[in-house]
């Protein structure tokens, strides 16, 4: 019984502390692979350290949802950060760790933050938010199609199924690579990297998270940061969790089975994190009106995959 | 390998299909010749292996014949063509990219319902191989009706003629005079579509279709 | 005897094979001409001995009552249209309207046609009779597009399009009979012989034939000339030479019917399948209101008739699918009276053409007086095609709306309606271009006026007296037809 919830909330300290770690390995390897030498990889930490020190400045207007947006985003966040098994299946609150949740709390986290951006009245936040939700409508139906798709292979929405039927049916599925493919292309889309938005810059151009986030200073910005950190965590490891779970401790396993599985995790996380980054020096950003079609790509590989899924099931 | 040849052909065969959307969504001519020469050669790595797990050898004829004229010998004369006679590299499309393939996954969805139910009684393999080979000639027919540029309802045209030789080699047991039929068919297709690719630039200084339905004018 | 009557079904298929060969090697026009009537001729008389001896059927190649008639049909038209071909486009060279390269090879392709249509009529094969409709398909696609106009070439890629594309959905027709057959005849050429396709009907999957006849029906249907997939019809017969719109209307649409036709009868062999019929009328008649419809505003001759072609087809369509004996032997003996009044009226469609210089229908006026032959040449035919007493299409117009009347009744009115419609158009249009004022001609008639007449000789004994032998002959078809 500790052990479990001794597991649970070791998961949910792990992600909160990998997740700025991810962050700067990412940037690291991306000036490596340009031939710089770029930031150290625990910049993140002592960035958010400086942020927090600092004084929040606030806008005459702003009212009480844009000093607490960054905590609700912040909480719904982790909360589902910390759902999805990194190490381990089965932990103690994976009944709740479901797809649908997951897509949920992102989805309202995202929901408070566009809110906030408009909330001072700046013209840049108007920006950063609206674009915000037309990439939204067009990645949440895109990720629900992934969804189905996965539940219909594993039988179930739940994160700890779906990863024990990966790892006892291994098969070659047409309908898998194009799941795979199609959250890849939400992930991008979700965390605003490159070719959809540029996370190092803050010109009116390349910006949608950092302009919603633009009125913010001190120990909010801190904290939303920590959540975007988080979210790229969180995808990474929906990604390792779904399509590679190798190396995830089964239910009930011991402490052994759960440290290999850690070690397991950061593994993946640094082959993300380099995927990731070899993909971004790779391609330029795109133009914000054909994110449209990048979204609706992966709109259509789902609804493509779940086709060819009822096929093979109506055979 | 009963499974692992089911998935391999299912994986073929979505492919297809899902080449079949990437055509769709083409609009520089370079791409839409590339992804219909990789269109012929997803359909004869799947006839291929048809006639690997049907045991039918003359199946690896049709594999080779259609590779060698749908992924060579065509891409390379339509690109010699598009130089040639200067035709302009963007393809006007009728509809948004958007609309065309939710109309795409319409028929998909369209063929499985008509072509699935129909063929119970048929192996898994004939089977899905029917209702994907429908899929594809429906795409192929999608991509003819909003295309305005000459070649490129060729290419759709192409598309189709792909979708029943998977539907041809589908079928178990099907004679050779399918076969030779069909790639009789490409070169007499090709021949005319030569002549005529030509004769229509010699005549308009375009191949864009709505040019030529210009040249109808009042004629009623 | 069996062999000089097998020997008879082979001809059919040698003799325009060789002379294809021949044309193409040679160039003059007078002896490719020469050439090509003397073996339409014999074609026809080959078909003739197959009237009398039928060789028993074969892998390949059958006759039985159904496709004697189309085959004797066909090449009796081909025989007069060579006739009328030889001296329509020696004139049109000699005005200059075509240039001898662009003839080069017309023979050629008049007998590789006449060779893909015998053989799509005689196949026992479903397989070999697609080959040789797409073969027929691109034959004609060449054909039309042979002067080389803007508007010629436009009607010809279209023509090639949409046929190509019927055409393709008619091979995924074929391959689904086959699947539907291969359980019950195993695999490979078995399942695909006509003869043994329609003994074992019965034991055929039912879903899997109707999933097959919807893309028969349209994918034949697009070259019989349906609506809605009759776009290439007009072009086709406007900007093609005559004889060619003669050879499209008389002969191609009736070869893309009988597949549809065979099919039907496959269909209706099958208890469990659904009845062909319904789909037939439906399109049937939305063929014949349309077309009659589209006829009041055409400005090209060709054209108008044209869409009478379309009209038309979709009266034996409807009648076809109506079945039973009376409206299958009406259907049958329509089919022949429209062929040959529609070739004829394309003949005289030609020689207007030649002489007025002009297919514009508002530039042709007076023919009875500037042409009088070729006027009233025009006026009987248009007369026969609208349906009027005593010519052979009134006859059999009235026997498919008797049986209608006494089979579905209210099918009747849009049937009657339909008729009445093309009617008044065709009348409007033939007044304007044979009586009042002449307008301006260019030369006298060149081209041999003797097979329109034969035509519309035939068509007019046939109203009025139906030889005995060949109203036995239909009936037995008709029974076949179901």
């Amino acid at each position: 019984m500790i052990f479990d919830f001794a597991a649970q909330g070791a998961q949910m300290i792990l992600v909160l502390a990998l997740a700025p770690l991810l962050l700067g390995f990412t940037r690291k390897a991306k000036a490596r692979l340009l031939r710089r030498r770029g930031p150290s990889i625990i910049q993140p930490y002592r960035d958010l350290l400086r942020l927090m020190r600092k004084d929040v400045v606030l806008a005459d207007n702003a009212s009480w949802l844009f000093r607490s947006a960054p905590y609700l985003v912040f909480a719904a966040t982790w909360v589902a950060a910390a759902l999805v098994p990194t190490f381990a299946t089965g932990l103690m609150f994976s009944w709740s760790a479901d797809l649908i949740v997951i897509t949920a709390l992102l989805g309202s986290a995202r929901f408070f933050l566009a809110l906030a951006g408009m909330d001072v009245g700046t013209s840049f936040g108007g920006i950063g938010s609206s674009r915000e939700t037309m990439f939204a409508s067009l990645a949440e139906p895109a990720m629900i199609m992934i969804v189905f798709v996965v539940a219909l292979i594993a039988g179930s929405t739940q994160l700890s199924e779906i990863a024990f039927h990966m790892l006892s049916h291994i098969e070659l599925r047409v309908s898998y690579g194009l799941a795979l493919i199609g959250l890849v292309i939400v992930a991008i889309a979700e965390n605003g990297r490159i070719p959809v938005d540029n996370p190092a810059t803050h010109l009116e151009l390349t910006m949608v998270h950092e302009a919603m986030a633009l009125e913010y200073s001190g120990r909010h910005l801190a904290v939303i940061e920590l959540a975007a950190a988080l979210k790229l965590l969180l995808y990474i490891s929906l990604i390792a969790c779904i399509f590679a779970p190798w190396g995830l401790a089964p239910h009930g396993a011991d402490f052994r089975a759960m440290t290999f599985g850690v070690f397991a995790f950061v593994l993946k996380l640094a082959v993300g994190g380099s995927l990731l980054a070899l993909f971004e020096i790779s391609t330029a950003k795109m133009r914000v009106f054909r994110v449209p079609d990048f979204l609706g790509a992966a709109l259509m590989l789902g609804l493509l995959g779940t086709l060819l899924l009822f096929v093979s099931r109506s055979l | 390998m009963g499974t692992l040849a089911f998935d391999i052909a299912h994986l073929l065969a979505g492919g297809l299909v899902l080449t079949s959307f990437m055509l769709l969504y083409q609009d520089r001519m370079t791409g839409l010749i590339n992804i219909f020469t990789l269109h012929a050669v997803v359909l004869s790595l799947s006839v291929a292996w048809q006639a690997y797990s049907q045991h039918s050898p003359h199946l690896f004829l049709t594999a080779a014949i259609a590779v060698v004229f749908k992924a060579v010998i065509i891409p390379v004369s339509l690109r010699r063509i598009m130089v040639r006679l200067r035709i302009h590299r963007d393809i006007e499309v009728v509809g948004g990219v958007g609309v065309t393939m939710l109309l795409g996954i319409c028929l998909v969805a369209l063929s499985l319902v008509v072509m699935l139910p129909a063929t119970a009684a048929a192996d898994p393999l004939a089977r899905e191989d029917l209702a994907f080979a429908l899929s594809v000639v429906l795409l192929g027919l999608l991509m003819m009706v909003t295309r305005r540029n000459a070649i490129s309802q060729v290419i759709g045209f192409m598309s189709l003629e792909n979708g029943l030789i998977l539907a041809a080699t589908g079928a178990k047991g099907m004679p050779l005079v399918v076969e030779i039929s069909v790639a009789f068919s490409v070169l007499i297709a090709f021949i005319v579509i030569g002549i005529f690719l030509f004769r229509i630039r010699e005549r308009f200084d375009t191949v864009d279709v709505q040019e030529l339905d210009r040249a109808r004018g009042g004629r009623r | 005897m069996n062999i000089p009557a097998l020997e008879a079904a082979d001809a059919l298929l040698i003799i325009p094979a060789l002379s294809a060969l021949v044309l193409a090697l040679l160039s003059g026009y007078r002896l490719t001409a020469y050439i090509n009537l003397i073996s339409s001729g014999a074609a026809f008389l080959f078909a003739g001995v197959l009237l009398f001896d039928r060789p028993t059927a074969g892998n390949y190649l059958f006759v039985d009552d159904l496709n004697v008639v189309f085959v004797v049909l066909s090449t009796f038209i081909g025989f007069t249209t060579s006739v009328y071909s030889a001296s329509y486009i020696g004139h049109e060279i000699a005005t200059g309207k075509l240039k001898p390269a662009h003839v080069r090879f017309y023979h050629a392709m008049y007998q590789s046609m006449m060779f893909a249509m015998n053989l799509a009529l005689l196949a026992n094969n479903i397989g070999l009779m697609w080959v040789a409709i797409e073969f027929a398909t691109l034959t004609t696609v060449l054909m039309v597009g042979i002067y080389r106009t803007p508007e010629a070439l436009e009607a010809a890629w279209k023509y090639f399009i949409l046929g190509s594309v019927g055409i393709a959905l008619a091979l995924f027709g074929t391959i689904l009979v086959y699947m539907a057959a291969e359980p019950v005849l195993g695999e490979g050429y078995d399942a695909m012989v006509w003869t043994s396709l329609m003994q074992y009907a019965a034991a055929f999957s039912p879903r899997l034939l109707n999933v097959a006849f919807v893309f028969l029906m349209l994918g034949y249907g697009t070259k019989v000339g349906l609506v809605p997939m009759h776009a290439w019809l007009p072009d086709a017969h406007a900007e093609g030479p005559t004889p060619i719109s003669a050879v499209l209307s008389g002969l191609l649409l009736n070869v893309a019917l009988y597949a549809v036709l065979r099919f039907k009868m496959l269909l209706a062999a099958n208890a469990a399948a659904i009845a062909p019929g319904p789909l037939m009328i439906t399109l049937g008649l939305v063929s014949l209101i349309f077309a009659g419809f589209m006829l009041y505003r055409r400005d090209d001759i060709k054209r108008l008739f044209a869409y009478s072609s379309i009209e038309h087809m979709g009266i034996i369509t409807f009648a076809f699918g109506m079945g039973g004996p009376l409206a299958n032997f009406a259907g049958l003996l329509h089919m022949t009276m429209h062929s040959l009044t529609k070739s004829a009226i394309f003949f005289a469609v030609g020689h207007i053409a030649q002489v007025k210089g002009t297919q514009k229908i508002a530039n042709i006026r007076g023919l009875t007086e500037s042409h009088p032959v070729l006027g009233w040449g025009l006026v009987a035919g248009v007369m026969a095609i609208a349906g009027l007493p005593p010519f052979g299409v009134f006859m059999s117009e009235f026997l498919v709306v008797s049986s209608t009347f006494a089979r579905q009744p209210l099918l009747a009115i849009p049937l009657a309606f339909g008729l009445l419609v093309a009617f008044g158009a065709l009348l409007l249009r033939v007044i304007g271009m044979a009586f009042g004022e002449p307008s301006d001609s260019i030369g006298e008639v060149e081209a041999s006026v003797v097979p329109l007449f034969f035509h519309l000789a035939l068509v007019l004994l046939m109203g009025i007296w139906l030889e005995p032998h060949v109203a036995v002959w239909f009936q037995n078809v008709a029974g076949l037809l179901g």
